[in-house]
């Protein structure tokens, strides 16, 4: 046991013995990542006289109503008018102010996609786009509200920066690197609470992924909450005696090619997990750099062609295929993949 | 003034074979208006932090936009014959990363005034007293997001947004009454909370007096209703739909041209 801490970056030792214990997903302790986004503003507000927040009438929800009691002047609720909202920020944005505009990932990224596309990411506005209910987090309130193609998305769009923390750490750094960073900047949070997983070593840059726990065999490439999943599932592979990699990929775009072919060269097999759907988010995005550069046997684990339906989010993960024991399955298929290319 | 920008507008759109004559046309009067009396501006500093902003939210009508930016000194004049070409600082529809003085990018109809909306919130906050004007077509109040701005506006006070509704009657398919009505239009901004002003949209006197009243209203955005004609100032072109979206040929702009100088001389 001593021995396979040494294979972890930047996790804390108390998760280290929770996924050693198989008690991670049941025992964590941490918090919706929306929350951690309400902090994360909230601190920079105090610092940052320019930062000005936007809500579509979910400042209860996102706890946005922290910065709003704190800087009534510079809090903006449009209502229920997501459009308005988003082009509103694109105004503000071009007088210099730096405006986050806050809400649930389905309505900032469909109701509102063309002012997102047109008004912000075409002239590179200073805007910042904080989505609360992204993936399948969303969970009881249904397909709906579950913003499972934000990434696919945002992904899409020229000049477009996305990020999705995978807990409390990575999304306030997130957070702060945003505002310092001079165009549109897209974050992806969860509605559900997930395990915080990072002591303060972690070091975050925009467009940097992260090896979190070192392996040889396989590597999974993980975005948001499905990071602790792929940190389990690696867990359960080692207990088979497999060695996988764990890549924290926080930044969907500008991806960060160089890790990711590393590990691809060094594992020779990879597997990618979101709670997004796998048409256009992570596991597109790795796939199309593998294919092009360093063809291995890969697997998506994500939302396959289908809305999910209510329920709690980590029944929905099981139910539809994307639990930690569902990625462990699929990195089982990679290795083996590899091998009978190997004997070939 | 607004004869000049006239015959730039027919010049550029014959020399690209593309373009929006009608409504640039009808909104001519109004945007002559803000550029050479009323508003705060300095050609020599587009990003000067106190100017007045413009932002013509119907973008597809931006080459009375480039004319008058052009005629006004921002970029050299010889620019308005690249209009949509390869290259060029004016594109189809307004790029503010590639032509001075275009306050903001649009095109996507129905943005522009949620855009003004944040310029203005923007002006409060900081404390600067510019004023922003946004111009938006009749048929472009069809788009929802017109509304939301309407409705936001108000709520904030913002007397330094100002929207004129370029309404002539007439969108891209046919009349806005047989597309999809959007009167009575008074009623309704006023019924959201503007203070609402209808004018001649061509008698220059009107046009000044009423962008000036809308500088001077505190505390309640105002909506100028500017009665206008698509395609005026072109005989062939006034009232005819066709004239949207099309460009006229070598010969039409020559007739265009003369009947514009005329009607500038009388």
């Amino acid at each position: 046991m001593l021995v396979s801490k040494g294979i972890y970056h930047h996790i804390r030792s108390d998760v280290i013995a929770m996924l050693e214990a198989g008690t991670l997903l049941t025992e964590g302790r941490g918090q919706a990542t929306r929350y951690a986004y309400a902090d994360a503003i909230l601190e920079l507000g105090a610092r940052n006289p320019d930062v000005v927040v936007l809500d579509a009438d979910v400042s209860k929800s996102l706890k946005t109503t922290q910065f709003a009691e704190a800087f009534p002047e510079r809090s903006f609720n449009f209502g229920i008018a997501e459009q308005n909202m988003m082009a509103a920020a694109a105004g503000m944005a071009t007088t210099g102010l730096i405006p986050y505009a806050s809400g649930y990932a389905v309505f900032l990224t469909m109701r509102a996609l063309d002012q997102v596309r047109n008004s912000i990411h075409y002239p590179r506005l200073n805007v910042k786009i904080a989505s609360s209910h992204s993936g399948i987090t969303a969970g009881p309130d249904g397909p709906t509200h579950q913003g499972q193609e934000d990434l696919s998305l945002m992904r899409a769009i020229a000049n477009s920066i996305v990020i999705a923390g995978a807990d409390t750490v990575t999304t306030k750094r997130a957070t702060w690197a945003a505002a310092e960073w001079e165009g549109p900047v897209y974050l992806s949070l969860t509605r559900d609470p997930v395990p915080d997983l990072y002591d303060e070593s972690y070091p975050f840059e925009i467009g940097r992924a992260v090896v979190i726990r070192e392996g040889s065999d396989a590597t999974i490439v993980a975005i948001r909450d499905m990071v602790s999943q792929a940190l389990v599932a690696a867990e359960l592979l080692a207990g088979r005696g497999l060695s996988v990699r764990v890549i924290d990929c926080h930044t969907l775009k500008p991806l960060d090619e160089a890790t990711l072919l590393q590990a691809a060269v060094e594992t020779g097999a990879m597997v990618t997990a979101e709670s997004n759907t796998i048409i256009g988010g992570l596991g597109s995005a790795v796939a199309e750099l593998l294919v092009e550069n360093h063809p291995i046997p890969m697997q998506r684990i994500g939302v396959r062609d289908t809305f999910t339906e209510s329920g709690p989010y980590p029944q929905i993960l099981e139910k539809y295929g994307m639990s930690a024991r569902h990625i462990a399955a699929a990195v089982g298929k990679v290795v083996e993949r590899k091998s009978l290319q190997v004997a070939r | 003034m607004a004869a000049v920008i006239r015959c730039d507008i027919i010049e550029m759109i014959a020399t690209a074979q593309a373009g929006h004559p009608g409504g640039s046309l009808s909104a001519t009067d109004i945007v002559t208006a803000l550029y050479f009396r009323v508003m705060r501006l300095d050609p020599a500093r587009p990003d000067w932090p106190e100017r007045d902003r413009f932002i013509l939210s119907k973008g597809h009508a931006c080459p009375v936009w480039y004319a008058a930016l052009a005629e006004r000194g921002y970029f050299d004049k010889a620019h308005l014959g690249t209009l949509r070409r390869l290259n060029s600082i004016l594109q189809g529809h307004p790029d503010m990363r590639k032509t001075p003085g275009i306050d903001m990018t649009v095109g996507s109809l129905g943005q522009g005034l949620s855009v003004g909306l944040g310029m203005a919130l923007s002006g409060k906050l900081k404390g600067l007293d510019y004023h922003v004007w946004v111009v938006v077509g009749d048929g472009e109040v069809q788009e929802g997001s017109i509304w939301e701005a309407a409705m936001a506006a108000p709520k904030w006070r913002l007397g330094n947004l100002t929207v004129i509704i370029d309404r002539n009657r007439l969108q891209n398919d046919t009349c806005v009454r047989d597309v999809m009505p959007v009167a009575p239009l008074a009623d309704k901004w006023r019924a959201f909370g503007w203070r609402v002003v209808e004018i001649d949209g061509h008698d220059m006197a009107a046009v000044v007096e009423a962008l000036e009243a809308a500088r001077a209203c505190p505390d309640q955005p105002v909506a100028i209703l500017a009665h206008t004609v698509k395609g005026k100032g072109v005989s062939y072109m006034e009232g005819r739909a066709e004239w949207h979206g099309k460009a006229p040929s070598a010969e039409q702009a020559e007739r265009a041209l003369e009947e514009i100088r005329r009607c500038a001389c009388e």
